[in-house]
């Protein structure tokens, strides 16, 4: 067996057992939903509907607002309350649709598209745009802008990342035990509008029986490989999942199809899948609640825009107080200080941790002793970086290679002295990168 | 929507090891040394272990205690380096000596500089070497089953023949904690298989010392006296108990290689060329010195930086 990697990385404890048996369980949403106009990276989705209007399943609510933008679709039958602010994962407020649901689910007609053999390339993509598929795996970039690389015929990889590396997270797994037959047909969509390059499915290898589920769709004339990887954090990180595939290594100011890549997640191509064979856009997801705070951990499909909360009651609510919850899986994801929260195309997992293992260890000083280096997956020097971060050497920092972190978090999961690294990092980051954007 | 939960910035979970579990690994790698020691020094050298350990802890609290700073002797920091200062001294030295040499390690050396993580030379060996210069007589002297002579290091130096074996296992003169290379290589063993440290620094260390050993020692192809310098004075206990002491070594992968070359040839150069016999404690200190500038250019290159085009 195949097993590929990369440089760094860590092995932290993974929890999956919790969910990864629990069949994906379809959930109504209670109460009103709330749509985010802006469920992905790029100019805020602008709404097409107004108050008091009545709103049918798939139907488009909001239509992208610019080339690197998505649209947004209903996920519910009822009436339009209004356009209101809603509290985001990430703590910030954006605006919303709120769809008072009325139950009844009465769907729009989806359209029926030509069979895939007769579909071009340009056609494909514009199907896409329009279901508003975006990268699923959390970024959420518009997938109909990958797909529209400056040279397509120079893409010699289409990598579907199925390696869901986070801890706990069980979402993808499932998708491709329950329907790997869709997911490796969407693969074959890209195919489509790539055919000269050659599809690779990466699995990680804990989940073998994925892998093999996955494998057993692939036909003979399919240009489709099932590629097993170590198991290993971030395997699932863009770069290092090319590299990992490919042995191709790109820094962080180059993109996927500088290296004549296109890495899609697995539910992004299962809804490739959806949105050409059955015209329906994205209005669902794999959400896994889990964690030791949750009384039945469970993977559910979710329409978009239902909120958390019901998402927590639907687990059989807490079974002990939890300390922390996390939007997504424990080593990228945002912690949520208010479950009031609506769910979007990207709302991977929902985690409630019973240990807040961050405040539980208060930050010591630096011992110099590497590991951070040892790990990084990115080859920085994390406890320098975030020496010059804290000082605000912002010079230092770059010189240093600060911009080059994928903030991954594995620097903060091993430091021995329990410092802030990956805040560190991170903020700084996000300083320069504002003040770049400026000039 | 009343309750309210934490929040932090990402990553939500931690890996189990802490700065002191370190540390006490550390002290359990250094157990065979020290037990070795006092068997072959007697009760006299459990004293000095005992009371350098213990001055270095209480020197650490008082300070801290009175500068109402955080309590930090349960990291074991300082435990390690009382214990390290012990087995670099000889076991005939009276009591005061790890005294005076405990707190200028912890005051001085680190304490002053800002603490645990800050001191730029290791404290254990910079106050050895404090202890060097100042008493140097009482530093050089060492009883071997009650008879005062010269260590091993010292008669190779003056072309007399030594007992390979007998410095392999450790039953010779020297400092408490330095003569048994394999009681050293046990503990060292378990820190590596641990992977509290690496072979990257004791590694090029030792391959460069001997290749210096070999190519100036005047002895030409023989490996009877490379193992004697080998096994002989503070080489072993040096290069995987002191060398790799993270504070004082380079954080950069191959600044640690280009390190350990610097110190294999600081060391054959101090033994060989110097007037004394040994040469570790002064190589090692020497290189801490450099370690700012061993990383300035040793910076790596981050993934896929200047790699190539597609």
């Amino acid at each position: 067996m195949e097993r590929f990697t990369f440089r760094g990385g860590i092995h932290p404890y993974d929890g999956k057992e919790l969910s990864k048996d629990k069949p994906i369980r379809t959930v109504l949403p209670k109460g009103d939903l709330a749509y985010l106009l802006s469920q992905h990276i790029g100019a805020p989705a602008v709404p097409i509907v107004e108050k008091g209007d009545r709103v049918l399943v798939g139907q488009k609510i909001a239509e992208a607002g610019g080339f690197v933008s998505s649209p947004v679709h209903a996920s519910v039958s009822g009436t339009v309350k209004g356009i209101e602010p809603r509290l985001t994962v990430t703590g910030t407020m954006c605006n919303a649709i709120i769809v008072e649901n009325d139950g009844k689910y009465e769907s729009v007609d989806f359209p029926k598209h030509k069979p895939l053999e007769e579909l071009t390339g340009p056609e494909i993509v514009q199907i896409i745009k329009e279901a508003g598929i975006v990268g699923m795996g959390g970024a959420g970039f518009p997938t109909h802008v990958k797909l529209s690389p400056k040279e397509p015929e120079k893409i010699d990889y289409i990598i579907a990342n199925c390696a869901e590396c986070e801890p706990y997270l069980t979402s993808d797994y499932r998708r491709m035990m329950e329907d790997p037959d869709k997911v490796v047909a969407g693969m074959r969509v890209i195919l489509k509008i790539f055919p000269q390059a050659k599809g690779i499915i990466a699995v990680e290898d804990n989940k073998k029986d994925a892998a093999e589920a996955l494998r057993k769709q692939v036909k003979e004339q399919d240009n489709i490989e099932v590629m097993q990887l170590k198991t290993k954090y971030p395997q699932g990180a863009e770069r290092q999942l090319i590299y990992a595939t490919t042995g191709r290594a790109i820094n962080s100011s180059m993109l996927p199809a500088d290296a004549r890549c296109i890495v899609d997640n697995c539910e992004t191509v299962f809804s490739i899948y959806r949105a050409v064979y059955e015209g329906r856009p994205v209005m669902h997801r794999i959400v896994t609640v889990t964690g030791n705070a949750i009384a039945q951990p469970q993977n559910f499909c979710v329409c978009t825009g239902s909120n958390y909360h019901d998402l927590i009651d639907e687990a059989g609510g807490f079974k002990e107080n939890p300390a922390k919850v996390v939007s997504g899986g424990p080593m990228m994801g945002f912690a949520l200080y208010n479950l009031d929260v609506p769910t979007t195309k990207t709302s991977s997992a929902l985690l409630c941790l019973t240990k807040d293992e961050v405040a539980e260890y208060e930050p010591s000083a630096c011992i110099n002793c590497g590991k951070c280096v040892e790990v990084c997956p990115g080859r920085v020097l994390p406890a320098r970086l975030a020496d010059f971060a804290e000082r605000h050497d912002e010079e230092m920092f770059v010189k240093y290679n600060g911009m080059e972190c994928c903030e991954c978090g594995c620097c903060s999961f091993i430091c021995p002295a329990k410092r802030h690294l990956t805040q560190s990092i991170k903020s700084m980051r996000k300083i320069i990168l504002g003040k770049r954007k400026k000039k | 929507m009343s309750e309210l939960f934490h929040v932090s910035s990402n990553p939500h979970v931690r890996a189990n090891h802490t700065t002191g579990k370190i540390m006490g690994m550390v002290l359990i790698a250094l157990l065979p040394a020290s037990i070795f020691g006092v068997i072959n020094f007697g009760v006299r050298a459990l004293g000095i272990i005992v009371i350098s350990v213990a001055t270095c802890v209480l020197t650490e609290y008082i300070y801290e205690y009175l500068m109402h700073k955080k309590i930090t002797i349960f990291d074991y920091s300082a435990a390690v380096t009382g214990l390290l200062l012990a087995l670099n001294l000889p076991a005939s030295v009276p009591w005061w000596i790890p005294v005076i040499g405990g707190i200028f390690a912890i005051l001085v050396v680190k304490q002053l500089f800002g603490g645990l993580g800050q001191n730029f030379m290791n404290p254990a060996l910079a106050a050895r070497c404090f202890l060097l210069i100042s008493f140097t007589g009482r530093m050089t002297s060492f009883t071997y089953d009650g008879i005062t002579g010269a260590t091993p290091l010292a008669l190779l130096k003056n072309g007399e023949s030594v007992d390979v074996l007998k410095m392999f296992l450790g039953t010779t003169g020297g400092t408490i904690g330095e003569t048994s290379a394999l009681a050293i290589l046990i503990g060292a063993a378990f820190l590596l298989w641990n992977r509290v440290i690496d072979l990257r620094i004791p590694g090029t260390y030792i391959v460069t010392f001997a290749i210096f050993a070999l190519l100036f020692g005047g002895h030409g192809f023989d490996l009877s006296y490379l193992a004697a310098q080998l096994c002989g004075g503070g080489l072993m206990l040096g290069a995987f108990f002191m060398a790799t002491d993270y504070v004082t070594s380079p954080i950069t992968k191959r600044g640690q290689l280009v390190y350990g070359c610097i110190l294999g040839i600081m060391t054959g150069v101090f033994r060989i060329f110097g007037s004394s016999a040994e040469g570790v404690s002064y190589a090692i200190i020497f290189s801490n010195l450099l370690v700012p500038l061993i990383e300035r250019v040793t910076i790596p290159k981050p993934f896929g930086k200047g790699g190539e085009k597609f």
